[in-house]
């Protein structure tokens, strides 16, 4: 018969529309349930898989829960347990970044040898895909994938090209912001030191063996000279000497120094941002 | 080039050519690739007329073309033309494999065009025209296509360079260790940007709006008693119903379309080129952008032809996870089609934000799963990125089981029956499906009209040979079934995915070789998979280096549109516009 069709199609959205009035008419809407209330009317909104009608989500009072695996820009660890950066500098991430918005000083010493920290670091944040390769690839568990995604600025530079200090988090948000990986990372990482402790420990061990065996040979023949350091006095010798280069990082490399370079180059980027619209601006008027 | 092997030895005979044709096979290309052929150009035409009548050869499914200057690999160091363009040929009836046909000629020379034979090598050579500049003797409207007339150059070439070229390959050397970064506002000084072409003024131009329009002439003849007058209409860029920034050029009269011509490019961003600076992994985010509601199945289609080409293992758990990503992106797909399908037809929002309802669910469980609703970019060479999260798996059957057959059955109670619809899109946008094929459309517009044509049966990739599905058809090629069909691939998908959610097996998810690092060996493929607007199909040539040497796409969307003149002429306006809905194109894949 003609206009079943339709009348059967009109039962669909009769269905929708009882359906919600309904919903609405429940003192915890559908869409409320499981949400996490932040007090002030604003509320994190979880949308379980089996919910039915509506779902509008009121941004900006209400938001949705994201999922741990959720990317939008890197953050840069910082280990609190170490109190040092988790970066080395490697460029691997500047080398992967599809469209090439990471960029990367190396820092160097006194002597102006390359040492495994950066004393730059940049992302453009109007160019990054959120692709995550970086934090794939990255070796050191150094880079990892906010989750912030309001980042809205009135002018693309120097706001949205994010330096190091505002890249870094410590290791704490990202563990609060991906817990499960975390963990995973936190096994993985205490095995891998395990097993490098382990090796050290062979290794001083052996070349104790082979220290005894040569002061034995030496004790022999006693006109072979001076007997080499023991494995254990090596071990505290290059401690000794990773202290003594810390502390010249520390002071002759010149934190101070990094920090006005880069607050000259902030400086620098905003001036030349002024410039343009500056310029963009006698343009138009001409 | 390879020395043209001598006719006798060539295996001419795999082509299975007549007498008259076997001196048009100059030689092949078998060291490093799948067999192909390289043709005398004069004779091409000859041999697509022959592999089509005799031999069934019916899909021209691709068309591109390569350029050699510089080129950098051993095997074919010694390639004397400089520009070579491709032909893919495929069976719809027998399904299977391709056949490639390789024309190689010098820079600035002409190739005759296939239109003759292949109906849809329109834009296909238009595109190779815009891009490499390869002049197509006989076609019938040669003019550029993604770019506009005043565009200096063909860009696909290798000694073309961009505006804000920096190197040839990536990564550059300027980020690290020096980190070097030149903002791209500081290379290009504002309004010196732009070169045109000598002899060419940007202020004396004008787009030529006379000419008509191409692959379909008017069928409708004024009447001689009626005085009337036809004109031009654009519909578009900027209108809502072209599903982006899309504009149709239509001579109308009265509100018949007398013909009508697509016009696009204007979200054209030289994906091919930006895909050769990059490494082979790096194309892999960008293919999400090219067919953005489909990322997973852009992802796919991209690492089955990296995995041929470099002869990569995917385990079992991962092809079992790619299939079942790509059919929840089907579902997602024909549901959006299907509410904007009816969005143009008038029914407005309703039906749209039903069918997109579940769509929903499907991004969030994406997002779960690779981080993102729609940018996926998931997959890798050699299976997938990470396993599924806990309590994925029960929701995602949740999902097939439960959910998505009862929504897809509202679906259908909700559209498919009503009269408004059925009066509106039976008989509309009529084209037989021979026509179809000729105009090398490909996906649900043929299933349509009553070919059982679905690369997941005809040619299975992944594991899809081991699950059970019907291909549904639907005999009346209009847009009626045009909507219908996509509603039946959705149940079927569901089908798929309930099975491949209770078989899927614990294990590895992504092989150990495809990094960051991958060099592909030197060769030449073409991966294809039914992505669900379509053939979706990678040509992808190595030299052996960390990045393609050349990169094609060869999109659905895009050359769908062949169909767009032909099927919307005799029609009118407002039925151009629900035409070109149930082509279901997206113009990221469009323009790319």
């Amino acid at each position: 018969m003609f206009g079943t069709g339709l009348l059967k199609g009109l039962g669909v959205t009769l269905k929708h529309a009882l359906d919600t009035f309904e919903d609405d008419r429940e003192s915890v809407p559908d869409r409320y349930k499981g949400s996490l209330e932040l007090g002030n009317n604003r509320r994190v909104i979880q949308q379980p898989i089996d919910q039915e009608g509506l779902l509008t989500i009121q941004y900006p009072e209400e938001k949705r829960l994201l999922p741990e695996r959720f990317r939008y820009i890197p953050m840069l660890i910082w280990d609190s347990e170490k109190q040092e950066d988790r970066c080395t500098a490697c460029g691997i991430c500047a080398k992967v970044c599809p469209p090439q918005c990471i960029w990367i000083v190396r820092d160097s010493d006194e002597n102006g040898k390359p040492v495994t920290r950066c004393s730059e670091f940049y992302i453009d944040a109007a160019v990054c895909m959120s692709c995550s390769f970086c934090v794939e690839f990255c070796p050191f568990d150094a880079i990892k994938m906010n989750h912030d995604y309001e980042l809205a600025v009135y002018d693309r530079y120097p706001q949205l090209v994010y330096d190091m200090e505002e890249l870094t988090v410590p290791l704490e948000y990202y563990a609060a912001l991906w817990p499960t990986q975390y963990e995973e990372e936190q096994a993985r990482r205490k095995q891998e030191e395990e097993e490098k402790r382990k090796q050290e420990e062979e290794k001083a061990a052996k070349a104790a063996a082979r220290a005894a065996a040569k002061s034995a040979a030496a004790a022999e023949k006693p006109a072979a000279g001076a007997p080499k350091r023991s494995a254990a006095e090596l071990q505290a010798l290059a401690k000794e000497r990773a202290a003594q280069r810390q502390a010249q990082a520390a002071e002759g490399g010149g934190d101070d120094d990094a920090a006005a370079a880069k607050r000259a180059r902030m400086e620098d980027l905003k001036r030349r941002a002024q410039e343009r619209a500056r310029q963009r601006k006698q343009d138009s008027g001409q | 080039m390879t020395q043209a092997t001598a006719v006798a030895e060539a295996p001419a005979n795999d082509l299975a050519l007549t007498p008259e044709l076997a001196d048009a096979v100059v030689g092949t290309w078998a060291e490093d690739t799948e067999t192909a052929y390289f043709i005398a150009p004069d004779r091409i035409l000859d041999v697509l007329a022959h592999l089509r009548d005799a031999q069934g050869y019916d899909l021209l499914s691709n068309l591109t073309c390569i350029d050699y200057q510089g080129y950098g690999g051993k095997l074919r160091a010694d390639v004397s033309e400089r520009l070579d363009v491709v032909y893919h040929l495929y069976s719809t009836r027998r399904g299977g494999g391709s056949v490639a046909l390789h024309v190689r000629v010098p820079a600035d020379d002409t190739v005759p065009s296939a239109t003759s034979v292949y109906p849809g090598a329109n834009l296909q050579e238009r595109e190779v025209y815009d891009l490499f500049g390869v002049k197509f003797d006989g076609h019938p409207n040669l003019r550029r296509i993604l770019l506009w007339d005043g565009f200096n150059g063909h860009p696909m070439r290798k000694d073309w360079h961009e505006a804000y070229y920096e190197e040839d390959a990536k990564p550059f050397r300027s980020r690290h260790p020096k980190g070097e970064y030149a903002f791209h506002e500081d290379k290009l000084p504002w309004a010196k940007n732009t070169t045109y072409p000598a002899g060419w003024d940007p202020d004396s131009w004008q787009e030529a709006v006379a000419y008509v329009p191409v692959s379909q002439a008017p069928q409708h003849e004024n009447q001689p008693h009626l005085d009337t007058e036809s004109i031009v209409v654009n519909l578009g860029p900027h209108h809502p119903s072209t599903h982006g920034v899309f504009r149709m050029l239509t001579r109308v009269e009265g509100e018949t379309i007398l013909a009508l011509e697509p016009e696009m490019g204007y979200l054209h961003r030289n994906h091919e080129k930006i895909g050769e600076r990059n490494t082979w992994l790096m194309n892999m985010p960008f293919t999400d952008r090219l067919d953005y509601l489909n990322s997973m199945s852009n992802n796919w289609a991209y690492a089955l032809a990296v995995e041929k080409l470099a002869g990569i293992e995917v385990p079992e758990r991962a092809e079992y996870l790619r299939v079942i990503m790509a059919e929840f992106t089907r579902i997602v797909n024909h549901t959006w089609s299907i509410g904007f399908i009816l969005n143009d037809l008038g029914a407005l929002q309703t039906p749209a934000l039903y069918a997109i309802e579940e769509r929903e669910m499907i991004l969030d469980m994406f997002e779960a799963v690779s981080g993102a609703r729609m940018m996926c970019n998931y997959m890798r060479f050699g299976g997938v990125v990470r396993d599924l999260p806990e309590g994925w798996r029960e929701q995602a059957a949740y999902l097939a089981n439960d959910r998505l057959p009862r929504a897809l059955d509202e679906l259908d109670r909700l559209l498919t029956e009503n009269e408004i619809l059925k009066a509106r899109g039976r008989g509309v946008g009529y084209l037989a499906v021979e026509d179809l094929i000729a105009l090398s459309v490909t996906g649900p517009m043929i299933r349509a009209g009553g070919l059982a044509y679905d690369i997941r049966k005809a040619e299975p990739y992944g594991i899809y040979d081991r699950f059970d599905f019907d291909i549904p058809t639907l005999p009346n090629s209009d847009i009626y079934d045009r909507y219908y069909i996509r509603l039946l691939e959705a149940m079927e998908s569901v089908r798929i995915l309930q099975q491949a959610l209770r078989d899927m097996p614990e294990g590895e998810t992504l092989g150990g070789r495809g990094g960051y690092t991958l060099r592909a060996p030197e060769g030449e493929v073409y991966g294809r998979l039914e992505a669900p607007k379509g053939e979706l199909g990678f040509y992808l040539a190595s030299d052996g280096k960390t990045q393609p040497w050349r990169y094609h796409v060869r999109s659905p969307s895009y050359i769908n549109l062949n169909a767009l003149g032909p099927m919307s002429v005799g029609y009118k306006v407002a039925d151009a516009i629900v035409i070109l809905g149930a082509i279901d194109i997206v113009l990221g894949e469009v323009d790319r």
